[in-house]
């Protein structure tokens, strides 16, 4: 797990706005950025933020965790196909693991991923939580 | 290009070596697998391995081994590709004698992952798979194998237990192998029953992390029949990458890699997998099994688990598979992995099975995965005498 400043620094845009970049050649929406459209293999270095807003691809809910995320046992976490196209690994909040299943629409949320103690780096980010409804 | 032989092979047992380091560890693969070629000094030493600096605090396995061995002056190297980095060491070792760069080549991959807890075990493995993306989110390395079991079960329609024979029939297999880290019998009941990783991935879909080392030495094919008594071609060895996060493979069920590293490998060697008379697979969970079996064409897309249900990945069914315990039971010491299978691969071409001889097997496959399927490679082997 990385845990260095700078390295989740040099992250805010995506772990924050969901931050990805659309490719100006061939319109493929590309999450997380990478500079080489994956879909035609051009350059694609245009920001786009994404809505947020997908469905749940898979789901897994972890017993036995990486060292770090041992106080947040069970936890689920999923594959989100985001509503424009790519597909994000992330955890899903406010849910029970037996509510979760294949199909259900979810949305981004910004809350804390990871902290270590009283003097460890706190680490925020995104993670999904089923859809909410909303008034017309 | 020349082609390339195996005329020497060595293992440790796989388990719990406490008494053992990482590099008494490769030294005793190495040196039975020199003792068994009648060789004392080889040209080039690579040795596979993924996780030594995180686990050991030792990286440079290349000069420590080469050093232990005494092999003064040697050209060595540690080549690295997580769970792949044995077949990866073999695949250089290949090229190496293929292209004349190297007459004798000593290849070993070695693993020690028991010295730790299992939380700091668990660490280490996660760096197979993207950090910044998908460990970053809590995700383990086997959640992500059960992201891709849960979605394989609502695609084609499988319950959990239909995975069970691949754990079942790998236990089964390692009763027979003295080098196996389980002699234990399960049953699908006892399968069902296991505790969950990562939901739906149980204890028994997973192979247990291991202590361990294998090793070959490479020769010229045109000369290995002079310097060993049953040496073992190398038909084909082929390399395949997908990306590493499974969120940014556009099929994440297909094993892209795996396709495309089975494909070179047949197109290598001529073959279709109708000649393949054993495979070993990369059994490091029950829904990996599935997914390679129809990526190197054993199985239509979703008709994976099916061979195991039907029973034909036994010894005697169409297309055996874990003929020794596979990662399964006889255990994944990951940087070793790749290395166990080519060594086990040899004995059954070699005829020197034991009872889990293959009757007549004269071609085997071996494919090894780094990661949750970001490197793949794939290894077709013949016997020569």
């Amino acid at each position: 797990m990385i845990e260095k400043v700078a390295d989740n620094w040099r992250l805010r845009g995506q772990r924050y706005r969901l931050e990805g970049e659309v490719c100006p050649h061939c319109g493929a929406v590309i999450f997380p950025p990478r500079d080489i459209c994956p879909e035609c293999g051009k350059p694609a270095k245009e920001p786009k933020p994404l809505s947020g807003r997908g469905e749940v691809y898979s789901f897994s809910t972890v017993y036995s965790p990486p060292e770090g995320f041992e106080a947040y046992v069970p936890y689920t976490v999923a594959l989100v196909k985001l509503e424009e196209g790519p597909m994000v690994t992330a955890q899903l909040t406010d849910v029970a693991p037996d509510e979760v299943e294949i199909g259900m629409k979810v949305e981004m949320v910004t809350r804390k991923l990871l902290a270590r103690g009283e003097e460890g780096t706190i680490i925020y980010g995104y993670k999904f939580r089923p859809m909410l409804q909303r008034g017309a | 290009m020349r082609k390339v032989a195996i005329i020497g092979i060595g293992q440790t047992k796989v388990g719990e070596h406490w008494s053992l380091g990482i590099r008494d560890l490769a030294l005793q693969a190495s040196l039975a697998a020199l003792r068994d070629a009648n060789l004392e000094k080889v040209d080039a030493l690579y040795v596979g391995n993924m996780m030594s600096g995180e686990i050991t605090g030792q990286e440079h396995l290349g000069a420590l081994v080469a050093d232990a061995l005494g092999l003064r002056g040697v050209e060595a190297m540690k080549i690295e590709a997580a769970c792949a980095s044995g077949s990866a060491a073999l695949r250089v070792g290949t090229l190496a004698v293929a292209s004349g760069m190297a007459d004798l080549v000593l290849v070993v991959g070695v693993e020690k992952m028991l010295d730790t807890s299992g939380r700091e075990t668990t660490s280490a493995l996660a760096m197979a798979a993207d950090a910044e993306y998908e460990v970053s989110q809590g995700v383990s390395f086997v959640a992500l194998n059960a992201l891709l079991m849960r979605r394989y079960m609502h695609e084609y329609g499988w319950k959990r237990e239909d995975f069970a024979n691949f754990a079942v029939v790998a236990h089964e297999n390692a009763m027979n192998n003295p080098n196996a880290m389980f002699h234990l019998r399960i049953t699908p009941e006892k399968y069902a029953k296991a505790p969950m990783i990562a939901t739906p991935v149980g204890l028994l879909d997973a192979s247990p992390v291991s202590d361990g080392a294998a090793a070959v030495v490479l020769a010229p094919a045109d000369y290995a029949r002079t310097l060993s008594p049953a040496p073992v071609l190398i038909r084909a060895s082929a390399v395949a990458t997908a990306p590493v996060a499974v969120h940014d493979r556009k099929d994440p069920l297909a094993l892209e890699a795996a396709r495309l590293s089975a494909r070179k490998a047949y197109e290598a060697a001529g073959v279709g997998p109708e000649a393949i008379d054993f495979f070993e697979l990369h059994d490091a969970f029950t829904i990996m099994s599935a997914l390679s079996l129809e990526a190197a064409g054993f199985a239509e897309r979703g008709r994976g688990v099916a061979l195991a249900v039907e029973g034909e990945i036994t010894r005697t069914g169409r297309i055996p598979i874990a003929t020794m315990g596979g990662l399964k039971a006889r255990g994944h010491p990951v940087g070793a992995t790749g290395m166990y299978q080519v060594v086990e691969a040899a004995l059954q071409l070699r005829g020197l099975a034991g009872a889990n001889q293959i009757p007549n097997a004269r071609l085997g496959m071996t494919q090894n995965i780094g990661g949750s399927g970001a490197t793949i490679i794939t290894h077709i082997l013949e016997r020569m005498v």
